[in-house]
């Protein structure tokens, strides 16, 4: 049965997937994309890891997905803005970063276990909030305090722009 | 993968029990929030449709069933009705985690009162909770209006902002329970050690927020009669109209549900063990008055809403950020130290 | 010059914290709005319930009999002369041999019309009246769907026979 679901939800994703960058207008694109999410928390949640499953929908599809949506929708950008002919540089350009990027994703599988992981040899705790707090704060302490100094200066960088405007006035 | 019937069965049954109690709660809030604001105005409220009113739900369904649908020429057809179905989808979606009591014996299988217990139930509300943004803003831009706009947009960028101050108000809370699942958290809270003892000015910050992402006067800027017509819903009519009102009190009905649970010891009766009660009956009346907590908080959703004017919309945002935010980061700061002084 | 103990100085001064904190005030005024659930409901019930109109309401116009049930009106125009809204038609008529029991004197009015989208119900024809002959009474000028309906004739205007002589006591409604 978990095969079904997976092969369905792979579906869903990819079909969503390039919905995403055939659609024309703009606001079905990031719909779709919030689909995608949808699909790879699903995803998640079969192979397990819960708590990732849940920090990505509120992440990904409840803020940040709904910021672009909000961008799209106050500069209100139709299919006429948006089917403008691009410059051959510009395609160009969108064919090296596509495909070095391809190059990246194939070079990253390739030494990768492909296949179905038997969930249960896994310990139970596997993938909770507990579990990954544990190894978050033991193993990755490092990273995890670096990462936090880089959003606590994106932080004050967001709140410097926004007091300059104050000044200014 | 073997699922037993009987699992099946019994889960259901719950799943059935809880829908139909949000829907028929939200559907009783409408009627409740028109008495209320009667009663709060020296009024009598609707007392036509049966004994006291009471089939004036039943009528007011009947009517939107009723209504003509129109669906505006120049408006985005699918979004315009995906929208509101998405709002009452996520609206329903949430009572799954919240646990309606303890267990019930039934024939020496124990049957906990919950659809799921989730070990990071708090979080499964709030991603569900910020899914919910998605209804109000594809309907307003799919009914291709201005005024809907406005509303959609204020409605996503108040949600989103009060948001955060939520889930800073509920880490700190975590903090002291040291749990994500919402039984645990309420099962910790027994004997009257309800958390509001130990997190007031958590459950301050979480009831504003609260108000604030159920568009719930003083926050109701995104239908904002005087100025946006209508706000989101203008172009909506019909039982469409009617699935974006009843989201509305759903929502209403699971905040209050998760306000009792988190900090007001849900299905807790204190010191009722002491009596020494059938535990099916101790169940039964824990439900009961988790029911009574949820009531309460819905006429205080209700009370607030007949007693204050609206914000502002920099007011609301100034509320948001200056002042919620910094007293939610303050209240972890506290709670924190408090952990290490008295733990 | 101070009339009432209720006005207010308006003073531009900074809050202090604990009024810019506004939960003070929150809660006083929903304790406000709680006081009001417990108070006497000023709704009433229309249909069933009716209030009492003022003594000196003025209504619909009644064109009132004597005690043995003859009209008093004689169409002197005095009505139609005082009105200031010029609602009132009157075309006058002699009495026949035979109708001394329909009218009290020997000019009657054969036509008496109130335009009641003009009237003003302001009562100068019942005051200007010497036969006691027109009267307003409580009764409302019902609402209707033509212009034409609201030309009150003699059918709509005269007092109905049997009916009490007072007008101020003549209730049509409540029996």
């Amino acid at each position: 049965m978990g095969n079904i679901i997976f092969y369905i939800l792979s579906g869903i994703t990819l079909c969503s997937a390039f919905f995403v960058i055939l659609s024309k207008n703009p606001v079905y694109s990031i719909l779709s994309l919030v689909i995608t999410f949808c699909c790879i928390t699903a995803h998640m949640l079969l192979l397990s890891a819960d708590f990732l499953a849940v920090v990505n929908i509120i992440v990904y599809a409840g803020a940040i997905m709904v910021l672009f949506l909000f961008v799209i929708m106050m500069l209100n950008l139709n299919e006429a803005v948006t089917q403008g002919t691009k410059s051959f540089i510009s395609k160009l350009a969108a064919f090296i970063s596509g495909g070095l990027l391809l190059v990246a994703l194939v070079f990253l599988l390739k030494g990768q276990q492909i296949g179905a992981v038997d969930l249960s040899k896994l310990d139970p705790n596997f993938g909770s909030a507990q579990e990954l707090g544990k190894i978050l704060f033991n193993q990755f302490i490092l990273p995890f305090e670096i990462t936090s100094v880089l959003f606590l200066s994106a932080m004050i960088g967001a709140v410097m722009l926004g007091k300059k405007d104050l000044k200014d006035n | 993968m073997e699922i037993p019937v009987e699992f099946l069965l019994e889960k259901t049954i719950i799943v059935v029990a809880v829908f139909t109690v949000s829907l028929v709660i939200a559907m009783y809030s409408t009627y409740a929030e028109r008495k209320v604001s009667a009663l709060l105005q020296d009024r009598i409220g609707p007392n036509r449709a049966g004994p006291l009113g009471l089939l004036q739900p039943v009528a007011d369904g009947v009517k939107f069933f009723m209504k003509e649908e129109i669906i505006p020429s120049s408006a985005n057809k699918f979004l315009f009705v995906l929208g509101p179905s998405l709002a009452m989808m996520t609206a329903c979606l949430t009572g799954a985690v919240i646990p309606w009591g303890s267990t019930l014996e039934i024939n020496g299988s124990i049957v906990p009162l919950q659809v799921t217990d989730l070990n990071i139930g708090v979080l499964y509300i709030f991603a569900v909770v910020s899914i919910g943004v998605y209804g109000v803003m594809i309907g307003g831009w799919a009914s291709n209006n201005k005024f809907s706009l406005m509303g959609a947009i204020r409605a996503s960028s108040q949600m989103i902002s009060y948001e955060i101050a939520m889930g800073l108000s509920i880490i700190a809370l975590i903090m002291t329970t040291g749990s994500l699942s919402i039984r645990d958290i309420v099962e910790q809270q027994v004997d009257g050690h309800w958390n509001i003892i130990y997190q007031p000015l958590g459950f301050f910050i979480f009831m504003v927020c609260a108000f604030a992402e159920c568009n719930r006067t003083p926050f109701d800027l995104p239908e904002c009669e005087a100025e946006l017509v209508g706000g989101y819903h203008t172009e909506y009519s019909s039982m469409k109209l009617g699935l974006y009102l009843f989201s509305e009190y759903i929502n209403m009905f699971i905040s209050s549900a998760v306000m009792s649970a988190f900090f007001f010891g849900g299905y807790d009766i204190p010191y009722i063990e002491k009596l020494g009660l059938d535990h099916n009956l101790v169940t039964i009346l824990g439900t009961g008055f988790f029911f009574f907590k949820i009531v309460l908080f819905i006429f205080l959703f209700m009370w607030v809403r007949w007693t204050l004017p609206r914000f502002r919309y920099d007011q609301l945002m100034n509320l948001g950020w200056k002042i919620m935010i910094p007293l939610a980061i303050i209240n972890i700061i506290l709670t924190g130290s408090g952990i290490l002084l008295f733990k | 010059m101070q009339l009432t103990n209720r006005s207010k100085v308006v003073v531009d001064k900074n809050m202090t914290l604990m009024e810019r904190m506004y939960v003070p005030a929150i809660v006083s005024g929903m304790l406000i709005t709680l006081s009001h659930l417990f108070k006497k409901k000023a709704t009433i019930q229309y249909p069933e319930q009716q209030r009492e109109f003022s003594f000196v309401y003025r209504g619909k116009h009644i064109l009132k009999r004597d005690e043995q049930g003859r009209e008093n009106c004689t169409a002197c125009g005095l009505c139609a002369v005082s009105c200031p809204a010029e609602a009132i038609t009157i075309i006058a008529d002699e009495r026949k041999k035979g109708e001394e029991h329909l009218y009290k004197e020997e000019k009657y009015a054969s036509l008496y019309e109130i335009n009641m989208l003009r009237c003003i119900f302001c009562g100068l024809c019942e005051e200007a009246c010497p036969k006691d002959a027109v009267y307003l009474t409580e009764e409302l000028v019902p609402a209707s769907y033509n212009r034409k309906d609201f030309i009150y004739g003699k059918d709509k205007l005269v007092q109905p026979l049997g009916t009490s002589a007072h007008p101020k006591t003549y209730k049509p409604y409540k029996k």
